[in-house]
């Protein structure tokens, strides 16, 4: 990363506050900016100066990712009812924010719960509140700047929020000396937030958008439509009246490179059943038109240019490009991260450690009492000591909450050359019955594999086990050994797993015979100590993990690097379904607290 | 009011327009789920679907928005006003209602009328959504995310036709008949299969891969964006072609008649697949003679079945939990075995 020319850094710098810019013209237009940024001086930094942007005055609420439902959406207000005795509504944080913006730090650990609320409210431009006995339509229209913190390529926002925010940037790497220069003042902002509804846009410009969209493989319609608004918002933000290439350049570099997912290839012409050829009821004009056409190459040069360097190499390692963006399946388990629980109704029963009244109901079991115990108490008290609602402790209820473990199994799989071909296929064949049984209780799955070409995250960790089983066919075997960057990556992604509140577990298939060493040289001995080492390392993380030997004849290899990962070994040759799955669950149970 | 993207204006996505559609015209299909992609515009569809529905006859002052017409199957209180004389109506819009993520069980089915029993000490019933999607339709956007037990709760009542509340010392029981629309991308979380199969039509969405549509698209949703009065009054006379096709399909529906052949050859195309039980069979016949009747046909032929074949079936085909959403193909080549290439 560091290797980057000073050049490309520039570009970066200008870019990002180029996109704050953008994105403080019209914050609710283009639904916010995703920032891949680490938590620093340079995040404050550019934040501080996107504030700086900012309408004064406008609401800027910070949305932390473990938020209930109660302060995100809005609820009853408890002190308020009390003491009017009568339901009284608080507003949530995205009803607050209406009118300003919402950062969200950490967006990478937001739940696909929590994203699929806030996306709903920005689809809408509303709060549709049913809570608590209320029912309430609030406006909030609000721009969001998302900070993916995480340390790992698969550590994103769920793919759900990215989609609907318009403009995704890095910050990383980026140095705070060159990061000061202004480029523009609030008042521009200003101009360019009343204008930019009223710049016109040709229809070839929407035409090359949508070209460039799909040359660079992103298939959302959310991409295109979001880069024609920060087309027109570019151009207001330089006092033009109708876009310009230049404009459309910018939103291809802002929108539609990040979101890549294969490389344009320049000398592949249109294929041809991409050519609309077919006479549309709707007057559309043929987008390939010569003028149309070299709009649409320059926009595909200034996305292949604005491409992050580690994105370009990845994008070519793999052809056909199998699609990044739809990496974040990993979020459909959080929805009921162990922290909130799933409430399961009510109880009457007496509070006992920990557990969380829940003050609606009781009210309710309250509220019909009221004028009795009024009258009651209206008898013995002395008037100014009156109370508005009578409680008493019969009427408590209190929250029930179901507890589940959320487990993510890692699946490590070796696919050397020294895994032979059909020894691979028997290790694919019992991690589909894993994964099936991973099905029956609802856990998430995760796949790595390593052989001579290198380790790679096949699939982040997901509950989509359609495509885990899809990837793991598709896996192609031979070449060394990286054992060691295997176990590694195996850990850094229990890491990730267990940031987000949720357990990891390990499946490791190998047959324990590395000859690859962590920076790529070939050589058993020393392949065979850094194996060792790393799998001694993930024994200190406490992660629960399961060897399935994969070599014909068992050897001490496997046995070895078991033992140094404190993991339950088990030879393949005498496993069947029956046994891997029952080992699996019993590694399980023992984690169970 | 928010202005909505006209159903109209929506570019391909046939089958789940389709579908719609014939919820629309016969609403105990049993619910409609559509799964898919993002960005295909599945809510935009649904929530312009309510400028469609021709507006619906009430009784007045009536909270469950009861039929007039419908002896006996209105509310209690309905049903008791009926016996002293015809019932006071008037036309109402028919209610598409937002199930938002969050929703409380209280608001969804509904519960004390908190306000009233904290300040007059009285004990009345509030109404929930159920209440309010009486007649219409329910939608939740992201059903996948919605946790369980509401999502059984609402199939419950949504097969019902009846919500039976029993809480907080209240005790009543009002009709709802809605249809369930649900919408979500399978990437999050597929739905559990128990609840998959009572939904009557499943459609699959996908973006549109080809560029002049895509590019369309973008162009019609910038126009919208642009000028939504404009928008929606250039295709106010497509509304209102396809708003007349609904009233006159759901005028004729009873009439159309399903020849023996048709119902055979159903029944060969469920046990080639393997469905289970009968509801992918009444489904599909009730989506045909639906289809047929928005057609103007006044029998269902076999291009009515092969169409509806794979929303009313693809999601009771048991499969094993691995397998890739290889449903629709299964269909297409049953149907063409049993209908014929």
């Amino acid at each position: 990363m560091h290797d980057e020319t000073h050049n490309v850094i520039e570009l970066r710098c200008a870019d990002a506050a180029l996109a704050a810019a953008i994105f403080a013209a019209g914050p609710s237009t283009i639904g916010g900016v995703v920032a891949r940024t680490e938590a620093g001086p340079v995040q404050e930094c550019w934040l501080e100066s996107l504030k700086s942007l900012l309408p004064a005055g406008g609401p800027v609420r910070r949305l932390p990712t473990h938020i209930t439902d109660d302060r995100l959406l809005g609820g009853l207000d408890l002190a308020a009812t009390l003491s009017v005795g009568r339901p009284v509504a608080d507003r949530g944080l995205l009803a607050e924010a209406n009118g300003g913006i919402l950062v969200i730090p950490g967006s990478d650990r937001l739940s696909a719960a929590i994203a699929g609320r806030i996306v709903s409210v920005l689809d809408l431009n509303e709060v549709t509140l049913e809570r608590d006995g209320l029912t309430r339509r609030l406006p909030a229209s609000f721009g969001i700047v998302a900070l993916d913190e995480g340390r790992l390529d698969e550590d994103r926002a769920p793919s759900s929020l990215r989609d609907r925010l318009a403009l995704h940037i890095d910050l990383q790497g980026l140095r705070l000396t060159e990061f000061l220069a202004d480029l523009f003042v609030r008042e521009d902002i200003e101009r360019a937030s009343h204008e930019h509804p009223a710049v016109s846009l040709s229809h070839d410009v929407i035409a090359a958008l949508c070209e460039a969209a799909a040359m660079l493989g992103v298939a959302s319609l959310n991409a295109p439509i979001l880069a024609v608004r920060v087309a027109r918002i570019a151009a207001a933000l330089d006092r033009r009246a109708i876009v310009s290439a230049d404009d459309a350049a910018t939103a291809t570099r802002l929108v539609l490179a990040p979101r890549a997912t294969r490389l344009p290839d320049a000398a592949d012409e249109t294929p041809p059943e991409q050519e609309p050829k077919l006479p549309n009821p709707d007057d559309v004009e043929k987008p390939a038109e010569p003028e149309g056409k070299a709009l649409r190459d320059m926009l595909v040069a200034a996305a292949r240019a604005a491409l992050p360097p580690q994105l370009l190499a990845l994008l070519k390692s793999k052809k056909s490009g199998r699609s990044r963006a739809s990496s974040a399946g990993k979020s459909g388990a959080r929805q009921k991260s162990p922290r909130r629980g799933r409430p399961v109704g009510v109880s009457r029963s007496e509070s006992r450690d920990g557990q969380r009244l829940n003050i609606v109901e009781t009210l309710r079991a309250a509220a019909p009492w009221q004028s009795v115990r009024r009258r009651e108490r209206s008898l013995a008290e002395v008037p100014a000591k009156r109370r508005l609602v009578h409680v008493k402790p019969d009427d408590f209820r209190f929250r029930r909450l179901k507890y589940r473990a959320e487990t993510t199994t890692i699946f490590i799989v070796d696919a050397s050359g020294s895994t032979a071909v059909q020894r691979l296929a028997e290790a694919k064949g019992a991690v589909e019955l894993l994964l099936a049984d991973c099905y029956s209780r609802r856990d998430t799955v995760a796949l790595i594999a390593f052989s001579g070409r290198g380790t790679e995250t096949l699939l982040p960790p997901t509950r989509a086990l359609a495509r885990a089983k899809r990837n793991l066919a598709d896996l192609p075997g031979g070449g060394g050994t990286p054992l060691a960057s295997g176990i590694a990556a195996a850990g850094l992604l229990g890491e990730a797993v267990r940031r987000k509140g949720q357990t990891p577990g390990i499946v490791l298939l190998t047959d324990g015979r590395a000859n690859i060493s962590q920076d790529g040289t070939p050589g058993r001995a020393r392949a065979e100590e850094e194996a060792v080492s790393a799998a001694h390392k993930l024994r200190a993380s406490r992660t629960a993990a399961i060897l399935i030997d994969t070599s014909t004849k068992p050897q001490f290899h496997a046995a070895r690097i078991a033992e140094a990962m404190g993991a339950t070994y088990i030879p393949l040759p005498h496993a069947d379904a029956r046994t891997l799955s029952d080992a699996i669950k019993a590694q399980m149970d023992r984690r169970a607290p | 009011m928010r202005a909505t993207y006209p159903f109209t204006a929506v570019i391909g996505q046939d089958e789940m327009r389709l579908a719609l559609l014939i919820a629309a015209v016969d609403p105990s299909i049993g619910g409609v789920l559509v799964f898919g992609d993002r960005g295909t515009g599945k809510s935009t569809t649904v929530r312009g679907l309510a400028d469609l529905l021709p507006p619906m006859r009430v009784v007045t002052d009536c909270r469950y928005h009861c039929d007039p017409g419908a002896n006996g199957s209105g509310c209690e209180e309905c049903q008791q006003r009926g016996k002293t004389g015809p019932l006071p109506c008037e036309t109402a819009p028919v209610p598409v209602v937002d199930l938002p993520l969050g929703a409380t069980e209280d608001r969804i089915i509904g519960a004390l009328n908190l306000e009233r029993a904290l300040t007059t000490g009285e004990k009345a019933f509030e109404t929930g959504l159920l209440a309010r999607a009486h007649r219409g339709f329910l939608y939740i956007d992201e059903v996948n995310l919605l946790e369980d037990h509401l999502v059984d709760l609402l199939l419950d009542v949504a097969a019902s036709g009846e919500n039976v509340v029993e809480r907080e010392g209240l005790s009543v029981r009002h009709p709802a008949r809605f249809v369930l629309i649900g919408s979500g991308n399978p990437e999050e979380g597929e739905l559990r299969p128990q609840l998959l199969d009572r939904f009557g039509l499943s459609v699959e969405v996908r973006t549109p891969s080809d560029i002049a549509t895509r590019i369309e698209i973008v162009k019609r949703r910038d126009a919208f964006e642009q000028d939504a009065a404009k928008f929606a009054a250039e295709w106010q006379p497509e509304s209102e072609k396809v708003r007349n096709q609904i009233k006159s399909a759901r005028a004729h529906l009873s009439s159309v008649n399903i020849p023996q052949e048709a119902l055979e050859q159903t029944a060969a195309l469920c046990v080639g697949l393997g469905t289970d039980g009968l509801r992918g069979e009444l489904t599909m016949m009730r989506a045909a003679r639906a289809f047929a009747a928005l057609e103007g046909s006044s029998e269902v032929k076999i291009s009515h079945l092969r169409k509806i074949a794979p929303s009313a079936l693809r999601h009771r085909l048991r499969r094993s939990p691995l397998d890739e959403g290889g449903s629709t193909a299964r269909i297409e080549r049953s149907v063409e075995e049993v209908f014929g290439a």
